[in-house]
């Protein structure tokens, strides 16, 4: 009887896990985005709006791998910054600045992307705490400047302390605040941000020149 | 046994999402480096990233797996920052040879090491 409450329990759960992957919005217009398919994507570091002071560069540092894992050449990220800051722009909004004929210019690149942090950072509850990043993104064609694709993407992640005493909750979240006290929290969850963002069928960039699929979407 | 086959449903999601994750380029430690140069500078300075990123190079080659966009380019500024010019030139070279997407950025920096 015991085991069957439980599992009553449990299968609600999963039921709550499954339902967060199966609701999916309209598939995107990729009008624009297949008539400029672009090659290559210029990842300008981001605007900040959340008050994490680190947010913009931690959260530029989990971008690069599923723009290339979808099929598209990303400038490197740290040297564009620099090389940036080294032609008199040394913030990210002065880099957003740009236009996008001194990019065709300069870098070469097919498609800028434009993105705005909003969220960045952790909450911390009595008994559980909760890491949230969201962020928006444009991506834009250098040749007309017709904006190609763009979202908003939230991911919020809770470390709860589980079943037990009240002791060992308050321990619990004693020990996750600690760990997650630091930007680390936040990084991974922008790691996520962005695996979703980029990569989700139908809402995600089009696979792009460089992977095996190209052209099968 | 119904306990258990519950205990499975629960966790079917992160099995089945655990495993499909397969990468076409050797990562390494590339992300990790970038985020410490910025998070925690004192952590990742050229020479150490160096260090790092060669060892990423040489696990890749014998992985046979092709390095990431970005990652020789990273590298070549890594070795720029140290004086290290020839290997600067032989890394921005390399990135252009593997990605030609990135020729126009690649030769700006090339063309300014040969100018030295």
């Amino acid at each position: 009887m015991k085991h069957s409450i439980l599992s009553v329990f449990l299968l609600g759960l999963s039921a709550i896990a499954f339902t967060g992957c199966v609701t999916t919005p309209l598939p995107k217009d990729y009008t624009q985005f297949r008539q400029h398919q672009p090659k290559s994507i210029l990842v300008l570091p981001p605007l900040n709006n959340s008050i994490e002071e680190n947010a913009s560069y931690s959260y530029l540092s989990t971008v690069t791998q599923p723009l290339a894992e979808q099929g598209y050449y990303v400038y490197p990220v740290a040297v564009t910054d620099a090389f940036l800051k080294e032609n008199g722009m040394p913030t990210p909004g002065e880099m957003h600045q740009i236009s996008l004929d001194k990019i065709e210019e300069v870098i070469g690149a097919d498609a800028v992307l434009y993105i705005v942090v909003e969220n960045y950072g952790s909450k911390y509850q009595i008994v559980d705490s909760s890491t949230t990043v969201s962020a928006q993104a444009s991506l834009v064609d250098v040749d007309t400047g017709i904006e190609l694709w763009s979202r908003r993407v939230t991911t919020v992640q809770s470390s709860s302390a589980g079943s037990g005493g009240i002791a060992e909750m308050l321990l619990a979240a004693a020990i996750s605040q600690v760990i997650n006290s630091s930007l680390d929290a936040a990084h991974g969850v922008s790691r996520t941000n962005n695996q979703r963002m980029f990569t989700e069928a139908g809402q995600g960039l089009l696979i792009g020149p460089r992977h095996a699929e190209f052209g099968s979407e | 046994m119904r306990l258990n086959s519950s205990i499975f449903c629960l966790l079917a999601p992160f099995l089945f999402c655990g495993c499909v994750q397969t990468t076409a380029y050797h990562w390494g430690d590339y992300e990790e480096q970038l985020y410490r140069m910025y998070a925690a500078p004192d952590q990742a300075n050229a020479l150490s990233q160096l260090e790092v990123l060669e060892a990423d190079l040489e696990e890749a080659a014998s992985l046979d797996k092709p390095l990431p966009p970005g990652m020789r380019a990273h590298m070549g500024f890594l070795y720029y920052q140290l004086g290290r010019f020839d290997e600067a030139y032989g890394a921005f070279l390399a990135e252009k040879t593997a990605f030609p997407e990135s020729t126009k950025m690649m030769d700006r920096f090339i063309n300014q090491i040969s100018a030295k």
